[in-house]
């Protein structure tokens, strides 16, 4: 089919276009910082003939922030990319159906239960927070699920009960949190709204095996994707067992927006932007869609990482609110349009 | 056709005066009750006797007569007055825009006042309680006039899921803007604490203005209540039976920022009073917004008081957020109005 071909040829234009952007802005993020480091310094720093200051800068903590921020950027991407298939909501986003804040309480449930006054992480805990936000996604899944299930679930009463459950955790979160002493409540502030300066090697341990195991999963469910998104009757009709594909699907967005949720805090409108982006550029087709929509997320990321650091020298605002401050308006304008 | 027209009618003319009656009546005893509650209940103990006193015989040299004059009366009337502002407020939203969820917590209101709150607190050192009220005051009109400036240029209007969509939207980039700026200048707790809502820091200045802007929405929305009834059954039946539209949907627009401007302004955000109370109260006396909006102003009242009582007894000295306690109350019955994709009125 010619216009297979085409589109082909359209995926692998916008895939090595994006790509090259990634490592260009991948550079920019290693060279801005209180100390700039030239892309030669980066370069020596690497091969070993560059002086150890810059190698120690660059190694412990401007390439664990820059690769972190691509990990988030397509985890996040990609439970957005699922989400909106599978509900047939083009609104929906970890971030504004509650899966995010049901992370971000058993985080700050986790923090202020276990850890203690002291928020930094130890080395063990670096492990073990991304299983209680996980816990914390799986369990604001499964409420979103169960209360919207009504003879199935519309995509209608999904987002709604979700936005539900989104205030509910939203005011246990502030009850705990101002129980907190002042440190560790800017502290947590800084973490809820989305930040990833305080990456470290250990964090990218931690996430990397979920997006290493969860994204593969994903993307080799694209035609299941594609399928749901035709409805349920539909796609009942063409073979798909509709739950249970839509269960798994849904554990996945769950997993992987989770896992970031811990390690970046709740970075939203991130799952809604980049699939909407992917969408523009090589059409609703899922086997495109979700490699695209990884790329762009990464993309995302890592620029609006940049634009917080050098925002406000100094004082780094979170990347979420670069984030939202960029979402936001994008999604009124979905809204006003559709 | 005929058939659901006149289910439609039957609908319409669901007026309950002896059970409305019954609620303000009960409703108003309860009241008196919570506030009595309300001022005797506390980390100091103060019998009933001392309160009457502090109140009617008031000795400034006496510190049960300072605790009952100063900090637990002005809070309990805050209390009240803040409740049934929302719950009216809460009324009028849903029958001018016949949509079960709309309320103030989901109109951006909150999240307007949270952006110029923050805004005060980053510029203005030493910032006075009343410039906070004021610029609080300017922020729930800001919050609110930009979700219904989303549904005015949408083409089907303001949906049960659109408004929440919107409400949502505007929450987070104006909720996002404030956290930057609240990290930036290192305000960030001020604000969440303002932000959390309640009555525990309520001075008699706050009341003084809380209390004749309170009344004038309040007597403004009774005086408007039968043309909200007429409203909420369609624009085109209210045009059809001589109603001027705008006019009444102008006025509708002022007593809900006047009512939700100023509990908003003395009481942070304070979620979900104003989509529940209206609610309940429409099931017990029906859909005329004659009885709805006096029994959502007792009611209401009465629900804000309790919950503050609430919110200092579950884990005294500390304060439990007013907001967290009513999110809590309300969550549940939003749920259940979201399983019915919004459908209610």
């Amino acid at each position: 089919m010619p216009s297979s071909n085409s589109t082909n040829r359209k995926l692998y234009i916008v895939s090595s276009i994006l790509i090259g952007a990634i490592i260009f802005v991948f550079f920019l993020s290693l060279n801005m910082g209180t100390i700039k480091i030239s892309p030669i310094e980066v370069i020596e720093a690497f091969t070993g003939k560059g002086s150890t200051q810059n190698f120690n800068i660059l190694y412990n903590f401007r390439l664990p922030r820059t690769v972190i921020a691509i990990l988030i950027g397509i985890g996040m991407a990609i439970a957005g990319a699922i989400l909106q298939g599978i509900s047939r909501n083009s609104l929906a986003d970890p971030g504004i159906i509650g899966i995010n804040s049901g992370a971000g309480f058993a985080v700050i449930l986790y923090i202020f239960f276990i850890q203690g006054s002291s928020f930094q992480a130890g080395p063990l805990s670096v492990y073990i927070m991304p299983f209680f936000a996980l816990a914390g996604a799986l369990v604001a899944a499964i409420l979103i699920y169960i209360i919207a299930w009504k003879d199935g679930v519309t995509p209608v009463r999904l987002v709604l009960v979700g936005i539900g459950i989104n205030s509910a955790f939203g005011a246990l979160i502030i009850i705990f949190q101002l129980m907190m002493d002042p440190r560790d409540f800017t502290q947590a502030t800084i973490w809820l709204s989305g930040s990833i300066w305080s990456a470290s090697w250990s964090y990218v341990l931690a996430l990397l095996p979920w997006i290493l195991i969860l994204v593969p999963i994903a993307m080799s469910k694209f035609q299941s994707i594609n399928l749901l998104q035709l409805g349920d009757n539909l796609a009942k009709g063409l073979g798909v067992s509709i739950e249970r594909e839509r269960g798994i699907l849904l554990l996945i967005a769950v997993g992987l927006s989770g896992a970031c949720v811990s390690v970046g805090g709740g970075i939203s409108f991130l799952g809604l932007l980049a699939p909407h982006l992917a969408r523009l550029l090589v059409g609703p087709k899922h086997q495109r869609l979700l490699p695209v929509a990884a790329l762009i997320g990464a993309l995302l990321l890592l620029t609006s990482d940049i634009v917080a650091k050098s925002l406000m020298v100094g004082s780094e605002i979170p990347v979420g609110l670069v984030l939202s401050c960029l979402g936001a308006p994008y999604f009124i304008y979905l809204l006003i349009k559709e | 056709m005929s058939k659901s027209h006149s289910i439609e009618s039957e609908k319409a003319t669901v007026f309950r005066p002896k059970a409305a009656t019954l609620v303000i009546m009960i409703g108003l005893i309860l009241l008196f009750f919570s506030i009595c509650m309300s001022i005797i209940l506390g980390v100091a103990d103060i019998n009933f006797s001392t309160v009457l006193q502090g109140i009617f015989h008031y000795d400034s040299t006496s510190t049960a007569h300072q605790i009952v004059y100063r900090l637990r009366l002005p809070r309990a009337l805050a209390a009240a007055f803040i409740g049934a502002s929302l719950a009216v407020s809460g009324a009028i939203m849903q029958g001018m825009t016949r949509n079960a969820l709309a309320s103030p917590s989901i109109m951006g209101v909150t999240s307007g006042a949270m952006f110029t709150v923050s805004i005060a607190f980053a510029f203005m050192p030493f910032v006075s309680n009343l410039t906070i009220m004021l610029f609080a005051f300017i922020g729930a009109g800001l919050g609110s006039a930009l979700v219904f400036l989303i549904g005015a240029l949408s083409k089907r209007g303001l949906t049960p899921m659109k408004l929440a969509l919107a409400g949502t939207a505007i929450s987070a980039l104006l909720g996002s803007i404030s956290t930057g700026i609240a990290l930036r200048f290192d305000v960030a707790k001020d604000i969440s604490f303002w932000y959390a809502g309640g009555v525990a820091g309520v001075q008699w200045i706050n009341i003084q203005l809380l209390i004749p802007v309170a009344i004038l929405g309040l007597m403004l929305a009774f005086f408007i209540s039968k043309s909200i009834t007429i409203l909420s059954l369609g624009e085109d039946v209210a045009a059809g039976l001589g109603q001027k539209v705008g006019f009444v949907k102008l006025l509708g627009t002022i007593v809900v920022l006047l009512l939700t401007g100023a509990a908003v302004a003395v009481g942070g955000t304070i979620g979900f009073v104003g989509l529940v109370v209206p609610h309940i109260v429409r099931f017990i006396v029906g859909s005329d917004y004659r009885l709805i909006i006096p029994c959502s102003a007792v009611v209401g009242a009465l629900l804000l008081v309790l919950s503050d009582v609430i919110a200092r007894l579950i884990h005294p000295p500390f304060e439990t957020p007013l907001g967290a306690i009513t999110a809590i109350i309300g969550v549940p019955f939003f749920l259940y109005l979201a399983r019915r994709e919004g459908r209610g009125l």
